[in-house]
């Protein structure tokens, strides 16, 4: 086990390379002029190369290549210009809240979607296919955005019973020491319920949101991958033996259904943590999706570079986690490095 | 599973997701009374570094300097045009000198007694003298700020005791005694900075950039850069009149739809960039108080390259100008919330002030006959283009224009511009046809057409212009105006301001306004040329 980790670590580390030089090379070819931006609004040129020189941007490119390096070998993913902070503490403090929503919202999605999608297979055709259907339209279709402002308007605006769609905390509590930088964890390690509380009321409609998102394709994959499951071999033997129906849905069924439903589980994760921008604008969340964003609207590159970096990382390790699940679920399937 | 514990398992998922929501409306005592004491500001974008003398500070940064740092003298204010108290330009109060002595080729200032940092160390004339050395040295915008005031060398700043400073004028200059009041020339503690300084940094800009090492009004406690400020006043404070409110909160709501929920539903104190639809649609709400003030010095306009044809010739800027929808944009972009500088009656004489409007309508015959004796009565293809980071009034601005100017032939494409290459693209001077803003923080029009018509071609002369007759009027303006001269200034005014408008390189088209929104328990807004909020003066009821 820890050798096929190991192994599938190593494999990593070229494209994680790659795509060290692939971010450098696209945020030096973007159009925007730094210096220029953060010049200020009274800059001549001469202030304007003054900041390129402040920055280093008047360096050649493979110079400044090699000082990004070599910074990043130590650690230092260099310093935004628009957060005025380092790049690795930005995100120290942005990955937990990005990641705080949309493991809440995935944890939510599955439990509605994964029913819904066994039911929907098992009842083909029923009211309840018929919903799944629905309610994944609906999921896809409409934009989180829309979602978001919508529930912002009725649960905030119009009824009142959402806190301000200010982020984290309501503006009136200070958050939680810090231990995981989860907020519903760390203030039940304080235990300090209040604080709980209020978290917890800032995280249901933006949780919510994303989870009518990212409902559709798990209930899809679910419901697929269970109709063909179903009609195969084993399945019509089990039942053909007298198993009882829940025996042969959830036990013999679902989980050979599993993989692809895992697979797809790994995928949106990876891809709702950086691309809740627009749940993280609605609710000024302040999660790692904006923070890229509005540094990439300023071409602020270092942020641009650490992101595209954390989330590749990102990606390697759930991909590793989920080949790793492959083998729990299914004793068949080998993972080779 | 079956139907009904499916049923059974996400009715239970509904109690639980509902129990959570009920809580936060229920405040206890001690919440409504820390809601009293503490106003919540909320806006679009937060500051980057809150020293305004660090490497591309943006503005939201400015306020928190402005709030936090003292400068040896203010503006003293004056009944402003939208009824809220305006600064005024030409009078000057005391703020950390308490007293001001300006003779003939100097400025001396008398430090108030006992006026002390954060941190409790008195304010002297040495960390003056610093702090103002550090403004005309750590080069960026900071010290081109105080250049533009003939602030230059930090030989100019001369301390004469523990409670007296000197700055000498290196030349006379108008604008030098209001540059000393703008926010860049602010007070540093110089030890505490200088402690926290290093060789590669010796002006401690890395220090500054998270730190107010000041002696300011008010101190930052807590800053999560995005997210939010949170300031508490410095009790301390002997500068000026103790502000009344306790603790600020300025949190960062970057949709505009939501900042105008949390000002309606009363869990934002103010807002200050919601967008001008949102502002005429609250005019009308009576539980708010909305203030729109026009930006000093400031206008929004169509600007041509006139170093290229078509643009290059006279008749055809003018045609562009007599073809402009002026009366649409006021109605159907801003909703009527910014002042119009065009149509000036025919025969009225130009006055002695920038922004001014000019004679110019809507006259699509006049334009086309222009633009025929330019010999282009076929018309001609151009790019109009404009900064998508100010999309919401630019946007249907360049299409109006667009559609307009087809009248007369002239097809434009028009060509989008992200935030950040804008003033790259700016500073290229190959854009043919443009909308833009410009504002400056002096008040003063031979200070706009400096930067906006000059031939020494700053990045806010857009539109490349060079005229001889042009530099020496603005050169007799600023050279009459540093020796008092009147009659030869108000000449030099009147000359620019009709040259620019009889040659038109760039066409005015509003004052834009700065748009303030507050709940009514809310009251002692100022407007300041910087735009931003003076937490100071605010009280709430």
């Amino acid at each position: 086990m820890l050798q096929i980790v190991a192994r599938r670590l190593m494999v990593a580390i070229p494209s994680l390379i790659g795509v060290v030089i692939v971010t450098f090379l696209l945020t030096r070819v973007l159009p925007g002029d730094t210096a220029s931006y953060f010049a200020g609004p009274a800059a001549t040129p001469a202030a304007i190369a003054e900041v390129k020189k402040q920055l280093g941007l008047d360096r050649s490119l493979p110079e400044q290549f090699v000082s990004y390096v070599v910074a990043l070998g130590q650690g230092d993913l260099g310093t935004s210009l628009s957060t005025g902070r380092p790049v690795s503490t930005e995100l120290k403090a942005r990955l937990p809240a990005s990641a705080e929503l949309t493991l809440l919202a995935l944890l939510l999605s599955l439990t509605i979607a994964i029913p819904l999608g066994i039911m929907a297979a098992v009842r083909q055709d029923s009211w309840v296919d018929h919903l799944c259907r629905i309610v994944t339209t609906a999921g896809v279709s409409l934009p989180v955005f829309f979602t978001g402002l919508l529930f912002v308007y009725a649960f905030y605006f119009l009824l009142g019973w959402s806190p301000a769609p200010l982020g984290r905390l309501d503006v009136f509590f200070s958050p939680p020491p810090e231990r995981t930088g989860f907020y519903l964890i760390d203030s039940l390690l304080a235990r300090d319920g209040e604080t709980f509380r209020a978290a917890l009321a800032q995280l249901i409609l933006p949780t919510v949101t994303l989870a009518v998102f990212s409902l559709a394709p798990i209930a899809r994959i679910t419901r697929a991958s269970m109709l063909s499951v179903l009609s195969s071999d084993f399945v019509r033997t089990a039942r053909a033996s007298g198993l009882s129906g829940p025996t042969v849905v959830m036990t013999y069924a679902f989980r050979n259904a599993l993989l692809p439903v895992v697979t797809t589980l790994g995928m949106v994760f990876s891809f709702l943590l950086g691309a809740n921008v627009l749940v993280e604008k609605v609710f000024a969340w302040p999660g790692v999706g904006s923070y890229a964003v509005e540094a990439l609207l300023v071409s602020d590159f270092a942020p641009v570079q650490g992101f595209v970096l954390a989330m590749a990382i990102l990606y390697v390790l759930i991909n590793l986690m989920i080949d790793l699940l492959y083998g729990l679920i299914d004793p068949r399937v080998k993972v080779e490095g | 599973m079956d139907r009904r514990d499916f049923l059974k398992t996400s009715a239970a998922s509904a109690i639980v997701a509902g129990a959570g929501v009920a809580a936060p409306a229920v405040w206890s005592p001690a919440k409504a009374q820390a809601r009293q004491e503490t106003l919540v500001i909320v806006s679009e974008s937060g500051p980057n570094n809150i020293d305004i003398h660090g490497v591309g500070t943006n503005v939201p940064g400015y306020e928190v300097s402005w709030n936090c740092y003292d400068r040896l003298i203010s503006h003293e204010m004056k009944p402003g045009p939208s009824g809220v108290p305006y600064y005024d330009r030409d009078k000057f109060k005391p703020e950390l000198a308490e007293d001001m002595n300006v003779g003939d080729m100097s400025a001396t200032f008398k430090l108030r007694k006992g006026a002390k940092f954060h941190d409790g160390a008195p304010i002297t004339a040495k960390d003056v003298k610093w702090s103002l050395d550090r403004a005309v040295s750590v080069g960026g915008f900071p010290t081109f700020q105080m250049k533009a005031g003939s602030l230059e060398k930090p030989e100019q700043f001369v301390v004469v005791d523990d409670n007296t400073f000197r700055v000498d004028f290196l030349r006379k200059d108008r604008l030098t005694i209001p540059d000393l009041a703008v926010i860049v020339p602010c007070v540093l503690n110089s030890e505490l900075v200088r402690k926290n300084a290093t060789e590669k940094d010796p002006w401690g800009l890395e220090y500054t950039k998270q730190n107010v090492a000041g002696g300011g009004a008010y101190k930052v406690v807590r800053w999560t850069p995005g997210t939010e400020v949170v300031f508490e006043r410095n009790d301390e404070w002997t500068n000026g009149a103790m502000p009344k409110v306790k603790r600020i909160i300025w949190r960062m709501a970057p949709s505009a739809g939501n900042r105008r929920a949390l000002l309606e539903r009363g869990d934002a104190d103010i807002s200050y960039d919601l967008p001008s639809k949102d502002f005429a649609e609250l005019k009308d709400n009576k539980k708010l108080r909305i203030v729109s003030t026009p930006f000093s010095n400031g206008a929004q306009y169509i600007g041509m390259n006139v170093n290229k044809p078509p643009f290059n010739d006279p008749k055809v800027r003018q045609a562009v100008a007599y073809a402009l929808p002026y009366q649409k944009i006021m109605d159907a972009v801003l909703f009527g919330l910014a002042k119009p500088l065009f149509g000036a009656p025919a025969g009225k004489p130009t006055d002695v002030s920038w922004p001014q409007a000019h004679g110019y309508n809507t006259d699509i015959e006049k334009a086309k006959k222009l633009l025929a004796e330019a010999g282009l009565a076929g018309g001609f293809e151009t790019t109009i283009s404009f900064d998508l980071g100010f999309a919401g009034i630019n946007e249907p601005l360049c299409i109006l224009v667009q559609e307009s100017l087809a009248q007369i032939g002239i097809r434009c494409t028009i060509n989008k511009v992200p935030g950040a290459n804008w003033r790259t693209e700016l500073n290229k001077k190959e854009m043919p046809l443009f909308t833009n803003v410009f504002s400056g923080w002096l008040d003063y029009p031979e200070y706009f057409f400096f930067w906006c018509y000059d031939g020494s071609n700053s990045v806010f002369n857009t539109m490349g212009y060079k005229s001889a007759k042009m530099d020496s009027f603005i050169d007799n303006a600023r050279k009459s105006a540093a020796i008092g001269e009147t009659a030869s200034y108000d000449a030099a005014v009147k000359g620019f301001v009709d040259l620019a408008f009889e040659e038109v390189p760039r066409i005015p088209l509003f004052q834009p306004y700065s748009n303030v929104a507050m709940q009514t328990n809310v009251d002692g807004y100022e407007y300041w040329f910087h735009r931003r909020l003076d937490y100071r003066k605010l009280v709430k009821g």
